[in-house]
């Protein structure tokens, strides 16, 4: 059997495998596309997307799901457009509140056993309320050190990829290679042995639920350095990509079974599979379909795989 | 010989076009496209049906290359930033634009325009200075429904008012107009106003549940366009007299009229904002493809329907759909004089 790849390999082969596959098909299709600015235009707005996936990693990490993603990713933009450009001061501490309601969001979801979907749903509606509140006719501006870094124009290697590679690679080091990272990775496999242990469960998920809070704030952050202005409704399709992000980037939906690494490739994946179906030319109304069909191929390949893991 | 003579005409009629416009010449290799965020009512299925006629014809007379429309499937911000991006990178000379949302797409307008290319907004606009706006003047249309009411009515009266959605800009703009007009004239008093929510189902009930605390003497209802037909109904099934019905373009609204009109000589007016509004930004585009001076802000011009053109308009008009028109270069060449 030494000459043939290992289901566990394969599997974690399989995210970038299939990213390569799209890069490759939309060179193909569109070789304008090959170059630094067309890679810069193709990738800059997987970054916030990236960003999303990342926090929506964090909350599928220790077995919750967060349904509110999109519309908190939407607040901060209206924040940011808003309280940070015009008086800093109170858009940070706007932003820190933000992330300790996540914390609180999680302990209350632990302490009262409460079922995360039905609370980020609802919480959803209250991100969207005050995004509204914030900002109730589209505008705003970009704060200028943001823009900057957003359309930041390095020698050689476009940003975004530089960015993506930033954003895998810490979070990879901070979760997979450190000895925190593992007891974090450990409340979603296995809850009761670490609570034996001696950790305490609900500092775990209020620190999990924080991450995930300032990840949606850097993605609302990033969102708004790309658009220059933001809209209540700028990023409630977040919620659905970051989802399908983790779980295409090689994650699972319980047993704290994620990747950093995967979740950035996904969420990638998922951006460029839109623009290689309009550069198909498809009809838009089989572009949704062709999405899911997208996806459906992926995890079809990765049940495959599990299967002759099991086999084993 | 029948063949040959239309050929002939047809390369007659071309060539004067040519002869006319020096210009157009210039873009024949030029590629427009139209980014589109939402695609799922009437009014929107016929812009899309418009585009395609107008321009499937300018491509087939070299007039541009290509005219190509892009939809997104969601009507979602980041997924239309995400399409302007792309059509950038499949390098169209122009990008002519209706907006999920005025601000959220300012960033890859930008883009845009960065990388060389025209990019030409309409309906729903965009901010971003470098690009073009083709806005619609709501408030001039609801103020034109009251001069209309006051050169048919002299002596003035009582008026009703159907708003459409509440908390919508259009909505607020529209009946900004109306109470302008209202303020002007000085002869009209808004003895009430319901949010027909520009459906005539909405529209009917609203009115229905309003008609008996009003005064016997309303001589007219100011509307916003796909609500007057349900008025109409409500106040027939009151028994009052039919007050003038400002209507709004909508088919069953122009067939009630027409049956009202050939009944017992019922007089109105119909105005609202024409789909073919794409073909307008299309020409507009060209135009600036061809190095004509266009100044960034336009206004759309009102379709409106009057006593003597209704037949013509009713029979252009499909059933469940809007009245509408496809505007030609020299329409757009109009619109672009007057906003000089």
């Amino acid at each position: 059997m030494s000459g043939r790849l290992s289901p566990r390999l394969l599997r974690s082969l399989l995210p970038p495998l299939s990213l390569a596959a799209l890069l490759i098909a939309i060179f193909w299709l569109q070789p304008r596309t090959m170059s630094y600015f067309g890679l810069n235009l193709l990738l800059n707005l997987a970054i916030p997307i990236a960003l999303a996936t990342i926090a929506q990693m964090f909350i599928l990490c220790v077995n919750e799901l967060d349904l509110s993603i999109g519309g908190f990713v939407s607040l901060v933009a209206c924040i940011t457009a808003t309280w940070l450009h015009d008086t800093p001061l109170l858009g940070i501490a706007a932003l820190a509140g933000l992330i300790a309601a996540y914390a609180a969001l999680g302990a209350l979801i632990h302490l009262r056993n409460l079922p995360s979907i039905v609370v980020t749903l609802g919480m959803s509606f209250v991100w969207l309320g005050l995004a509204v509140l914030v900002l109730p006719t589209p505008g705003g501006n970009a704060p200028e050190y943001i823009r900057t870094l957003m359309t930041l124009k390095p020698a050689y290697i476009p940003f975004p990829i530089i960015a993506s590679v930033v954003i895998a690679l810490v979070v990879h080091v901070g979760l997979m290679r450190s000895a925190h990272g593992t007891v974090l990775r450990g409340a979603g496999g296995n809850p009761r042995s670490l609570e034996c242990a001696g950790w305490s469960l609900l500092k775990i998920k209020m620190g999990m639920f924080a991450l995930a809070g300032f990840f949606g704030v850097l993605s609302g952050m990033a969102l708004v350095g790309l658009t220059t202005s933001a809209d209540a409704n700028i990023a409630l399709r977040y919620t659905l990509l970051s989802i399908a992000g983790v779980i295409l980037g090689g994650g699972e939906f319980v047993g704290g079974r994620v990747s950093p690494i995967g979740a950035v490739i996904g969420a990638i994946t998922l951006a460029l599979a839109g623009s290689f179906l309009s550069f198909l030319r498809l009809n838009p109304d089989w572009q949704i379909g062709a999405q899911g069909a997208i996806l459906i191929i992926v995890l079809a390949l990765r049940v495959l795989i599990g299967r002759a893991e099991a086999r084993k | 010989m029948k063949s040959l003579l239309k050929v002939t005409l047809y390369m007659t009629t071309a060539a004067g076009m040519l002869l006319g416009q020096s210009a157009m010449a210039d873009t024949s290799d030029k590629r427009i496209a139209l980014s589109n965020n939402y695609a799922g009512n009437s009014w929107r299925q016929a812009m899309l049906r418009s585009w395609e006629k107008v321009t499937s014809e300018a491509v087939s007379n070299g007039v541009v290359a290509a005219a190509d429309a892009f939809t997104t499937a969601e009507n979602q911000v980041t997924e239309q930033a995400a399409q302007i991006q792309n059509l950038i990178l499949q390098g169209y000379d122009a990008i002519v634009i209706n907006a999920a949302s005025p601000e959220g797409l300012n960033g890859s307008v930008k883009e845009a325009c960065d990388a060389g290319v025209t990019v030409v907004s309409f309906d729903g606009i965009v901010t971003e200075p470098c690009a073009w706006r083709i806005a619609v003047d709501f408030k001039q249309m609801g103020k034109d429904e009251v001069l209309y009411l006051a050169e048919k009515l002299p002596d003035g009266g009582q008026l009703l008012e159907i708003r459409g959605l509440a908390g919508v800009f259009v909505d607020d703009e529209i009946s900004a107009g109306i109470h302008e007009g209202v303020a002007e004239t000085g002869k009209f008093e808004i003895a009430g106003s319901v949010h027909g929510n520009w459906a005539q189902d909405v529209a009917q009930k609203a009115v229905a549940g309003i008609l008996p605390s009003l005064p016997d003497d309303i001589v007219g209802v100011v509307t916003q366009g796909g609500d007057g037909y349900g008025a109409a109904q409500a106040i027939k099934a009151s028994g009052r007299d039919m007050p003038i019905i400002v209507m709004g373009n909508r088919h069953d609204e122009l067939t009630w009229w027409k049956e009202q009109k050939d009944a017992n000589g019922y007089e109105t007016m119909s105005v609202s904002i024409a789909p073919g509004v794409s073909t307008l930004a299309f020409w507009v585009a060209q135009q600036i493809l061809d190095g004509a001076d266009v100044p960034k802000d336009l206004t759309v011009p009102f379709l409106r329907i009057d006593q003597d053109n209704l037949e013509e308009n009713l029979a252009n008009t499909e059933a469940g759909g809007v009245a509408n028109v496809e505007y030609s270069l020299e329409d757009a060449q109009e619109v672009i004089k007057g906003a000089m």
